[in-house]
């Protein structure tokens, strides 16, 4: 059951999908599956980033366990044997996908973030074409509050991205989570409207990754903000991770 | 405190002990509390002075006796007289009868010698019969000796050992081997190293562990130093719920009692072990019970969990190697010290060693805190020691495991209680809640109402859990509605299964158990919702919707 | 039962700050003490207001929104001043089977509000709680700190008639 820790920059050899391929000790399933060029769906996990593997669009089987692993935060191990595609782990994507548009009133039609929007993409791609369950039309406030930035949390979907790209890499923690299951919100400081937010830096990180049109800049395609900003950021990153 | 001082101190209680002809344990515990069992107290003791029986009648304020039923409980040594519903004003002649001219008050005694005839107590070992609140009460009946042998006699491999050998398995409901997880604790690279006690009994309708604590908290605190000295950690937690003010007043109280004894803290028998305890709080959250939730709470953050590997045996607590096990668990470790793993395995079955403790609710004659052996059969709980269903009534379902707990039905009842065995038939053996419910009782209802108390509870990190479950919860309400048709009960059971599997936690992977049991055993109930739009308990459907129906 | 004599107060400096300070600094600003920390602010004051949370993110130097995202995860922090007089209903499994939802659903529909909820004028609160642990003696009710075993919802909203008539008595 527990892994012995052997070191931390160890070599070590798995197959994903039948192809052999090796792997520093410790990444993640998913970090190894995308160096080799292997695609495995993904919503919550944002690279430059920790992993929070909530949304379980990610998930794998391993052989030799009956359970599914959120593969973005399931560390490899030498002799591993992962699948990343199967009609079981479509099956349970699917309902990852579904559960998530029917949680808040996802209508793409009037979201900023049509044809921008990760979790369309995801439910197109999974060929999610109706819901099976009932939807939930919340009704939460609109944030406008702010000159450049917006939040609609009728749009969000708990992934935390804005969290933690707010928190290891801009250093404020400005947003959090309240409340908790499913009356979970993002919130700013202590649930103050965002211009009231005395921590935010208006840095803009936070709606630059969000995957959704839950927080948005004013006036700007999604796309536009989405493609170009996050590349900086993740490169911004990466060149911390290596002064550092 | 050296060795010598700890024998001379029992050699001391014991006889103190002796010197009393009776002794009468008045039941202090949450149970009885509520109805008056502090008043009863001091009227027992005011009765005896009366009567002048002082000196030969020792009146003890206890724990839980176990028949919570018949609170106050008062029970009278030598013999274990039990009295039930002890009221202020029949204390005086319990006194006059009972102790002065030594004749039990037959009519008051609680008749049913059923309900202890099964128990075996092992971990309840001294509930209801010594003071939790003094030490002196706990050293008299050999506590703190297991410490003792542990520390100058055994090395910490050695206690390992003797644990593993015993067979005993982590009470909290996974039953992970704990010598196998003390050992991995013991074999982790960094200090220092924790060692958390977990009472975060948020179950409804489970008071096992909150029993425990009350009555014998110094079994707990032994347990832990005991499995602090095997692994190598200087410090411990209680992570106890703060929803019980008499458990968190009761260790508050014990901790500093050991500790002035210099049972905890530096130097312990004068060796070269120090080890400290610190209480932690929870605050209503049932999620904190988790492994990695409760280590979240305990670094004063949200008590969401988070996926394993890294195990907390090799990053826990502020990312060092981390023993958690539940208070029962430690509970059991003195007792196998000092008696030996041998005597241990030789209790339950094959597999599964010792006993279990249980809170018996529900629509049962007999509800309490029991301790049965392991493999004694559901049938033997419900109807030897429950005493079956009220009269007029019938056996319908008992679950087993708290909320997330699978529903049995009649023919299962010669399910043997282990682990593997209630797994099998999708129960869990979970902290230790068996519910009786009777034909009054709507199982599509039931299973809604346990599916709300996990929407409730889940933290809400990942998606099956939050989002699926609630989902769940409406098709369920709907079906007390007279909504749904026949195609949702394979909707159901395939959202439960990406539930139960994709889940991140315990919580979200055992959520659906309830529902699935209730769909596996009772599927005619679901049938007679939808089809005939009927409830079968009479339950659902009114004032056009369930119990629970306030929009 | 007369009024708990709470009133927010705003975090002038009194006695309770003065102890609140004091368990801040018994736990050395430790930001883990979090938990501790809201349990006894919530203690001296009753509730947590925003300028208690404010305050306590500022000495243990987190973030506001950490602080406020722990306190709401946890049931039993109160962010709203509670009611003079306080009902809480035990909703654990035993309590639920015998009942206990009778006797929600009987004292909202008496008194016009929700569980979780205080009445408009402030004088009354209805709690659920999660299992008391008193199970044997389901369903279980508290009414000021005084619980009601086997107890019936006519039971219940007597008592709760008596504490508000007292109440009123007293206040004139």
């Amino acid at each position: 059951m527990v892994e012995e820790n052997q070191g931390l920059s160890k070599m070590i050899e798995l197959t994903i999908d039948d192809k052999k391929v090796v792997a520093k000790e410790g990444d993640s399933i998913l970090k190894v599956a995308r160096e080799n060029k292997i695609y495995i769906p993904a919503l919550c996990y944002l690279e430059g980033v920790s992993s929070f593997g909530g949304c379980r669009v990610c998930v794998v089987e391993i052989k030799g366990s009956t359970r599914v692993f959120a593969s973005c935060v399931t560390p490899v191990s030498e002799g591993m044997e992962v699948i990343t595609d199967s009609e079981r782990l479509r099956r349970y994507r699917k309902w990852a996908i579904e559960l998530l548009l029917a949680e808040r009133p996802h209508v793409c039609s009037v979201c900023v973030a049509n044809g921008s929007c990760e979790l369309q993409q995801l439910a197109t791609e999974l060929g999610v074409d109706h819901l099976r369950v009932e939807r939930e039309w919340t009704n939460y406030e609109l944030d406008l509050t702010h000159e450049r930035f917006a939040y609609d949390p009728n749009r969000c979907i708990l992934c935390t991205r804005c969290i933690r790209v707010c928190d290891e890499i801009e250093g404020v923690h400005t947003i959090d989570l309240m409340f908790r299951g499913k009356n979970s919100k993002v919130i700013f400081d202590l649930d103050d409207k965002w211009s009231f937010a005395e921590s935010c830096t208006s840095c803009g990180k936070c709606s630059a990754v969000c995957p959704v049109g839950a927080l948005y800049v004013k006036g700007k395609p999604h796309s536009e903000v989405k493609k170009k900003e996050l590349v900086s950021f993740v490169i911004s990153r990466r060149i911390e991770k290596t002064i550092g | 405190m050296k060795p010598d001082e700890l024998r001379n101190l029992a050699q001391r209680e014991a006889e103190l002990r002796k010197s009393y002809r009776y002794r009468i344990n008045v039941c202090c515990s949450s149970g009885c509390m509520p109805f008056g069992a502090l008043k009863v107290l001091s009227a027992f003791k005011d009765a005896v002075k009366e009567l002048g029986v002082e000196e030969e009648c020792y009146v003890a304020r206890t724990g839980c006796i176990g028949t919570c039923s018949i609170a106050p409980a008062v029970l009278v040594e030598p013999g274990d007289y039990l009295y039930q519903n002890v009221t202020t004003d029949k204390v005086k002649e319990i006194v006059k009868e009972h102790i002065v001219n030594g004749r039990p008050v037959k009519e008051m005694l609680y008749g049913n010698e059923a309900y202890f005839k099964k128990q075996l107590r092992i971990v309840l070992r001294n509930a209801g019969k010594i003071d939790p609140l003094r030490i002196e009460d706990y050293i008299a009946v050999g506590g703190y000796y297991a410490l003792l042998k542990a520390l100058t006699r055994m090395t910490p491999e050695g206690v390992i050992e003797e644990v593993a050998l015993s067979g005993l398995k982590g009470r909290g409901g996974a039953g992970f081997l704990t010598g196998l997880k003390w050992r991995y604790v013991a074999r982790a690279t960094g200090s220092p190293k924790y060692v958390i006690a977990n009472l975060d009994e948020g179950d409804p309708g489970v008071f096992a562990n909150r029993t425990l604590a009350e009555a014998d908290p110094h079994a707990i605190i032994e347990g832990m130093a005991i499995a602090a000295y095997a692994v190598g950690a200087s410090k411990g937690y209680i992570y106890v719920r703060s929803e019980y003010p008499l458990a968190v007043e009761t260790l508050k109280k014990a901790i500093e009692a050991a500790r002035s004894m210099g049972f905890l803290g530096e130097k312990i028998f004068e060796t070269v072990f120090s080890f400290d305890i610190e209480l932690r709080l929870g605050a209503g959250a049932f999620v904190a019970g988790e492994e990695t939730a409760i280590l979240a709470s305990i670094e004063g953050r949200r008590a969401m969990p988070r996926p394993r590997p890294p195990y907390p045996a090799h990053s826990g607590l502020w990312g060092k190697p981390t023993l958690i096990n539940n208070v029962e668990t430690f509970a059991n470790v003195p007792v196998i010290l000092l008696k030996g793993s041998e005597w241990f395995a030789s209790i339950g079955v094959k597999n599964c060693t010792g006993t279990k403790c249980f809170s018996l609710t529900g629509k049962v004659n007999n509800p309490g805190l029991i301790e049965v052996p392991m493999g004694i059969t559901l049938g033997e709980v419900v109807f030897e020691i429950g005493g079956g269903v009220p009269p007029g009534r019938k056996f319908k379902a008992v679950q087993v495991g708290g909320p997330s707990g699978g529903f049995l039905p009649e023919n299962l009842l010669n399910l043997p209680i282990d682990y593997e065995s209630l797994n099998k038939a999708g129960a869990i053996m979970g902290s230790g809640g068996i519910v009786v419910l009777d034909d009054t009782s709507c199982m599509v209802d039931t299973a809604k109402f346990f599916t709300e108390f996990c929407v409730d509870e889940s933290c809400g990190k990942c998606v099956p859990c939050r989002a699926g479950l609630y989902k769940l919860y409406k098709i369920l309400d709907g079906f007390t509605r007279g909504k749904g048709s026949l195609e949702d009960l394979n909707k159901v059971e395939e959202l439960c299964e990406f539930i139960k599997e994709a889940s991140l936690c315990g919580l979200g992977q055992t959520a659906p158990n309830p529902t699935l049991t209730t769909l596996k055993y009772f599927r005619d109930e679901y049938i007679a919702h939808i089809v005939e739009k009927k409830c079968p308990a009479g339950k659902c459907f009114k004032n056009g919707g369930g119990e629970s129906g306030v929009e | 039962m007369p009024d708990t004599g709470f009133q927010q107060v705003g975090l002038k400096v009194d006695r309770r700050l003065t102890l609140l300070e004091n368990a801040i600094k018994k736990h050395q600003y430790k930001k883990d003490a979090l938990l501790e920390i809201l349990h006894t602010a919530q203690e001296l004051y009753g509730y947590l207001d925003r300028s208690l949370l404010t305050y306590i993110s500022k000495l243990l130097r987190l973030p506001p929104s950490h602080v406020y995202g722990v306190a709401t995860f946890y049931n039993l922090f109160k962010l709203k001043k509670p009611g003079a007089h306080v009902v809480t209903v035990c909703m654990g499994t035993a309590c639920y089977v015998k009942g206990a939802e009778e006797i929600v659903s009987t004292i909202e529909k008496e008194f016009n509000f929700k569980r979780g909820e205080t009445t408009e004028d402030g004088r009354l609160s209805l709690f659920v709680t999660r299992c008391i642990g008193a199970c044997a003696m389901a369903p279980n009710a508290i009414v000021d700190g005084e619980t009601i075993g086997k107890a019936t919802p006519e039971e219940v909203l007597k008592k709760i008639r008596t504490i508000l008539e007292a109440a009123k008595v007293e206040a004139r």
